[in-house]
């Protein structure tokens, strides 16, 4: 295989990392019934927050921690405003994005354009040298193989434990989940600020690891936050979908920069900003089976295209968490 | 386990929803709960199965004083309570809402889970797939399954409410048969309803409720007459049956086909008549409600005609099946009829055709009142429709229907309303007949469906039989049918 290809395999991985953490750290706030619309402003705080503690302490751990911190913080005030004062969620979360956001340019200001500590580059001995596979998997930071197992465990932990299933329960039908004896308002606030610890770490990724530093509104990661939320729903509420939507944007992104040089027509700034409506394009196109006039046109096809693509779409359907959004009163 | 309530108090704000109950259930009795919507018998059985505390009162199990602090301590007390809506989770697997709420390690057994629902289900002949997913289940199984978790939880005190609404009729002998087995085997079973014929049916004795308090107990041979005026302090008789059928072709359907992901419904031709009522009999998912989305210009099909006199109407948009007079009332009144969060005035109000921008507040609250008036709503006009009883949303929905109308389809039009209620609504929907308006309903109760239609269709797993004349029928027969013998 080429190297220029595999490198730039490894390199999708690692920048999608921050994305794949953001996106299931909502998957599990929004599986327990919570909308938390404060990704973007929340991944932009963190990242600057982290990159001050990073620069100040020069421990990039330290660094990762404040970001957790502070992300489970604003999860905090959603989950407060949400479960405990039943106050609109979507409000709450909306008006934290843009505070968020704002508090990072104008807080982070003094740590602009600085140079501060990177997260070490960490092969795994052995494995790092298998051809090939060595090179996608093996040669990354500490963070880049946590996102690997954080897809792996939210989906064991979401679809195959006990607490799992319960916590699929709260989100989908507090009322029954509250029959068999969870706590249903607890357990929402635990895993929203889990969840929120998780988008947290996103922050941190990008301003110790993938795009290292603190550059204010030109940092580029203003938008994010957004798209992990989109992968949220349109993966169907399933980290493994969430993630491959994760990977497939950061392949945009990619593919933004190496076409650059071969399109010189194409003014830069389209190329960076194409993946985002790219992105919602597919989102749109793999859920199109939940929509209603689809149903309606189908039934106008001849029998065999309608049986074929009715089961495609089929496949592809999604529900979300029944609950979702919506406080839980015992009566 | 002997459950004993005893003086039970519960107040809703003014209300006195149950007012010093007191009842003594013994083991391996089926304990008939009777009373009219609003009598207080949920409120009773959702005290003893941990959704409310009581007020004053005491409950013992076994001899012993308990406080039942929330329906998961109900169930470690073997206190268990199958909803009417079942309480489970719709887009999961059977196995997995087995396993929801059950003690135990990290990872679910699901091995162990699925062999003691087996064995469950050979002991009452339930069929359930284990990993099927609940949402393709019927309700009547969603049932099972619940009765299964509950006594795989070790329930030894079994609460159904309502049980037998929206379940086909071989279902619910299913229902009783467990029912029965159950009590045989030293369980208690409290079997709430409103329905006389299945009370009577099925329970040891039978207690009734009225206005929040216990008016009597009675064990067999019932007199029917004895409990109704228990429930309701008066004697209803059920009124005549009338028939305004003509040979005045009104919808026409010529070899219509639907499909949805689930089923098909193959050549369906059907006319009906102006005057006519046409009664869907069927389990639950057999294609009743798409046959009745169809009719309404809700569902296109994906072949046929549908004709309204001499207008073709096929693939046309809803508005036009509205126009033309033809109206869907569906089942599920709050989600999908009535706007919650809307008082009466401002449904009226909506369902008139418009005239102008604003409100003219004095002629809508003119129209709310008549309305109230002339359906017997217990309700004010700022009463929003949420706060109704069913069988009040009932009326307020047949209430806003236009008039004239062509065509009415309706589903479950009486489901979960007492008596009274429903021979009021069928005295208006006959009414309507009268006026020549036709009409198609679909009903889980065979009784109501022999009793008021003039032709029954049959539906099993999308097949639809001929028409059959309803006084050339019987339950029975209906019944076979049901089950799928003679397609």
């Amino acid at each position: 295989m080429d190297t220029t290809l595999i490198i730039g395999i490894a390199g999708i991985l690692a920048s999608a990392g921050p994305i794949v953490f953001a996106a299931i750290g909502e998957t599990i706030i929004e599986r327990a019934g919570v909308i938390n619309l404060s990704v973007n402003g929340a991944i932009l705080l963190t990242a600057m927050a982290g990159f001050a503690v990073g620069v100040s302490t020069g421990s990039v751990l330290l660094g990762m921690l404040a970001g957790a911190l502070i992300g489970a913080l604003v999860a905090l005030i959603v989950a407060f405003a949400s479960i405990t004062l039943k106050q609109s969620q979507v409000a709450v979360g909306f008006v934290l994005a843009l505070l968020c956001r704002d508090l990072a340019y104008f807080l982070g200001n003094p740590y602009m354009g600085l140079s501060g500590p990177r997260l070490p580059h960490l092969p795994i001995p052995g494995l790092a040298d298998i051809p090939v596979l060595g090179t996608i998997f093996f040669q990354h930071d500490l963070m880049t193989y946590m996102s690997f197992v954080l897809i792996v465990l939210a989906y064991v932990y979401i679809f195959r434990t006990r607490p799992g299933l319960m916590l699929q329960g709260i989100g989908e039908r507090p009322a029954a989940a509250y029959v068999r004896g969870a706590n249903v308002n607890l357990l929402r606030y635990v895993y929203t600020v889990i969840g929120g610890a998780l988008i947290g770490l996103a922050g941190p990724m990008y301003s110790l690891s993938v795009k290292a530093g603190w550059k204010g509104t030109i940092s580029g990661l203003d938008g994010i936050g957004w798209i992990a939320l989109a992968l949220t729903i349109f993966g169907g509420w399933n980290p493994l979908r969430a993630a491959l939507g994760a990977y497939f944007f950061a392949f945009l992104q990619w593919l933004g920069l190496v076409l650059q040089p071969s399109l010189p027509n194409i003014p830069s700034q389209v190329l960076q900003v194409a993946p985002f409506p790219l992105m919602i394009l597919t989102l749109l196109l793999v859920n199109i089976g939940n929509a209603e006039w689809v149903d309606r046109t189908l039934a106008g096809l001849p029998e065999r295209t309608r049986h074929a693509l009715a089961r495609v779409l089929r496949a592809m359907r999604t529900s979300p968490p029944a609950a979702l959004g919506m406080p839980f009163e015992k009566e | 386990m002997n459950v004993e309530l005893i003086n039970i108090h519960k107040w809703f704000g003014p209300v006195h929803a149950n007012d010093g109950i007191t009842l003594k259930i013994p083991s391996g009795v089926i304990q008939g709960l009777l009373g009219e919507n609003g009598a207080g018998k949920s409120t009773l059985m959702k005290i003893l199965s941990g959704f409310y505390q009581a007020d004053e009162g005491e409950i013992h199990l076994d001899g012993k004083p308990v406080k039942i602090e929330s329906p998961a301590d109900a169930i470690r007390h073997g206190v268990g309570m199958l909803h009417q809506d079942p309480l489970d989770f719709p887009p999961m697997r059977v196995v997995d809402n087995l396993l929801i709420g059950h003690q135990g390690g990290l990872f679910p057994n699901r091995a162990e889970a699925i062999r003691a629902m087996q064995d469950l289900q050979a002991r009452f002949g339930f069929n359930i797939d284990p990993y099927a997913y609940v949402d393709s289940l019927t309700v009547g199984e969603r049932q099972q399954l619940e009765i299964m978790r509950l006594l795989w939880l070790g329930a030894r005190v079994l609460i159904l409410d309502e049980p037998t609404t929206g379940i086909s009729a071989n279902q619910k002998e299913k229902l009783f048969a467990t029912l029965r087995a159950l009590a045989e085997q030293g369980m208690t079973v409290i079997f709430v309803s409103h329905k006389l014929e299945e009370v009577e049916e099925l329970c040891h004795r039978v207690a009734v409720l009225r206005q929040g308090k216990l008016v009597g107990e009675t064990t067999p041979p019932y007199r029917t007459e004895e409990l109704v005026k228990m429930m309701f302090g008066k004697v209803v008789l059920p009124e005549d049956k009338t028939h305004f059928s003509s040979s005045d072709p009104l919808l026409r359907l010529e070899n219509l086909s639907i499909e949805d992901y689930r089923l098909q419904i193959q050549n369906v031709t059907l006319t009906l008549h102006r005057g006519e009522v046409i009664g869907l009999a069927g389990m639950e998912g057999s294609g009743q409600r798409q046959f009745l989305q169809a009719c309404a210009g809700i569902i296109r099909p994906v072949a046929g005609e549908i004709y309204l006199g001499e207008k073709r109407l096929t693939g046309r948009p809803y508005r036009e099946f509205l126009e033309a007079g033809i109206t869907y009332v569906p089942a599920a009144r709050l989600e999908e009829g009535l706007i919650p969060g809307l008082t009466l005035t401002e449904h009226f109000v909506l369902a008139e055709p418009q005239n102008g921008l604003v409100v003219n507040r004095q002629k809508a609250a003119a129209l709310t009142a008549q309305r109230i008036a002339d359906f017997s709503i217990k309700g004010m006009p700022a009463s929003t429709v949420e706060s109704l009883s069913g069988g009040n949303q009932q009326r307020a929905l047949l209430a806003m229907l236009r008039q004239p109308l062509n065509v009415l389809l309706l589903e479950h039009p009486t489901r979960g309303l007492d008596i009274e209620s429903a021979i009021w609504i069928w005295g208006k929907l006959k009414e309507r007949c009268r006026q020549g308006t036709g009409i198609i309903f679909t009903s889980a109760d065979l009784e109501e469906i022999l009793h008021y239609s003039d032709r029954i269709l049959v539906f099993f797993g999308g097949k639809v039989s001929q028409p059959i004349e309803a006084t050339k029928t019987s339950v029975e027969e209906l019944g076979q049918l049901i089950g799928g013998k003679g397609f």
